[in-house]
């Protein structure tokens, strides 16, 4: 069963908030990791990788620096 | 003192090290004569012919919010606690930044990263290592994190010479100040090496000490049953200040930092020269450097660091260039060696020396050795007189590294 935006929404605020230290519930849809949350681009890897292990869905380089917000990384888990 | 030249001073000091989490309670355990060392516990201890070290007396997980603490090698975690100590301590100098410096270093740098990453690398594969493993394992990575918490644009320096390290780094600090290119200079030096591949390959260097019955015992410098060194971890790191920079904040000011003394023994990889030609060399460019003589100099915290070959040797190069006046301690019998970071706290113990006239023991002298005819602080710490005086702290490092360093009391 494919998990729901709510599900990814709090695995990706539990993963944000073990990596960067930012409160997961300051993690929303419609933030910019780089402008609204201060993220960098090693960090972005990080998450990437636990987000893997996390939903089992595997983000290639190509695909990442595409994901801007969020809701974009909410919208490729459940695709 | 003279006035042609700039003065600087020390206006801050932090620490993490096997006595305390900070400086006050470092300093309190070392004039109380208390040792920081202890068994070790890992699982790999088996593996190792050396089963006791100091570690930290408080972990840097205690300190460093989780997130910030995971993109740090443990050295690194050291070198930001101390650093930001200092700062504090300082009173968080209002300096532009451009005109603010770092200089710290480590003897080997993030060497438990490389391996733990090189564990995730062949069991998992790279696509698992952190993207943080490079800036972990660096051994500069200490300096380009601190400069980054405080600004420091003026230039960022990590200094490399095994166990003389943290007193190079702080050499560094002193010549930046003075020829100009900074106003307030963070030095020091720091160290995580306490890791089963280090203690196997320095127990095959035959350098510790293996009193696995006694580990409390077992650093004693100068003692005629010393069996080699006493690993410890941690960081010592001072704020540096030009005097006309300290004096037009109004910064409280410990010591002027008046001098160093560089030289190379050019004569064995990790052996001392058994003449003690470098020590004495740069025993005497450090007193040309300072502007001090032999006289001047009131104590001595000795590099001394429970080695056969070392301990005697640095004794009578005090003896010869300086004489046998100072009281010398070795304050490793309690904090273990180090390393890297064994100038920059053992700059601090020297420092504070100054500041509270008092300088703490070397435990563990029960029988001294041959040959060591210098005045060597034992049982109970030594008053120092009153007046303006000067000390200075001895870091020699493998690969001939020698260095002192200069502090004069305010």
């Amino acid at each position: 069963m494919a998990a729901t935006e709510q599900d990814i929404l709090a695995g990706l605020g539990k993963i944000i908030n073990e990596i960067t230290g930012i409160p997961a519930t300051e993690v929303t849809p419609e933030k910019n990791f780089v402008d609204d949350l201060d993220i960098d681009s090693l960090s972005m890897v990080e998450i990437a990788v636990a987000a893997q292990d996390e939903f089992g869905v595997e983000i290639p380089d190509d695909q990442l620096k595409h994901l801007k917000t969020v809701k974009d990384v909410i919208s490729f888990i459940q695709n | 003192m003279s006035t042609d030249r700039v003065r600087v001073v020390v206006t801050g000091l932090g620490a993490t090290t096997p006595l305390g989490g900070d400086v006050d309670s470092t300093w309190s355990a070392l004039l109380a004569g208390r040792s920081g060392i202890a068994p070790l516990t890992e699982d790999w201890v088996d593996s190792v012919p050396v089963k006791f070290a100091g570690r930290v007396a408080v972990e840097p997980g205690e300190v460093l919010p989780r997130p910030e603490a995971r993109r740090l090698d443990r050295a690194e975690q050291f070198g930001l606690i101390a650093a930001r100590q200092a700062w504090k301590d300082a009173g968080s100098p209002k300096v532009a930044s451009d005109r603010l410096g770092v200089v710290v270093g480590s003897g080997i740098g993030g060497i438990t990263t490389i391996l733990d990453a090189y564990d995730t690398f062949k069991e998992k594969g790279w696509q698992r290592l952190s993207p943080f493993t490079v800036p972990m394992l660096m051994p500069n990575g200490s300096a380009g994190w601190i400069g980054i918490d405080i600004g420091a644009t003026a230039g960022v320096h990590a200094t490399v010479s095994a166990c003389a390290t943290g007193a190079e780094s702080i050499g560094y600090a002193i010549e930046m100040i003075r020829t100009g290119r900074a106003d307030v200079v963070v030095a020091g030096g720091t160290e995580a090496a306490i890791h089963p591949l280090n203690i196997g390959s320095f127990a095959a260097m035959r350098a510790m000490s293996t009193r696995n019955d006694e580990p409390l015992r077992a650093s004693r410098p100068w003692d005629r049953e010393r069996d080699g060194f006493v690993l410890g971890e941690g960081a010592g790191i001072i704020v540096l200040e030009s005097e006309e920079h300290a004096l037009a904040r109004g910064a409280r000011v410990y010591a002027e930092a008046a001098g160093v003394g560089y030289s190379a023994d050019a004569h064995h990889i990790a052996q001392p020269d058994p003449t003690g030609t470098g020590i004495m060399s740069a025993t005497r460019k450090l007193l040309e450097n300072a502007r001090l003589t032999g006289q001047d100099i009131k104590h001595v915290n000795a590099h001394a660091t429970s080695t056969p070959a070392g301990d005697v040797v640095e004794a009578q190069a005090i003896a010869e260039i300086i004489g046998d006046h100072p009281a010398v301690t070795a304050t490793k019998s309690m904090t273990g060696h180090l390393l890297g970071g064994a100038g920059g706290i053992e700059s601090i113990f020297t420092i504070l020396a100054l500041r509270d006239r008092i300088v703490p023991p070397t435990v563990n002298v029960d029988d001294l050795d041959d040959g060591v005819e210098v005045d060597i602080v034992r049982g109970e710490p030594r008053k120092l007189p009153g007046g303006q005086i000067a000390a200075i702290n001895n870091s020699f490092g493998f690969g001939g590294h020698n260095v002192a360093v200069a502090f004069v009391s305010v």
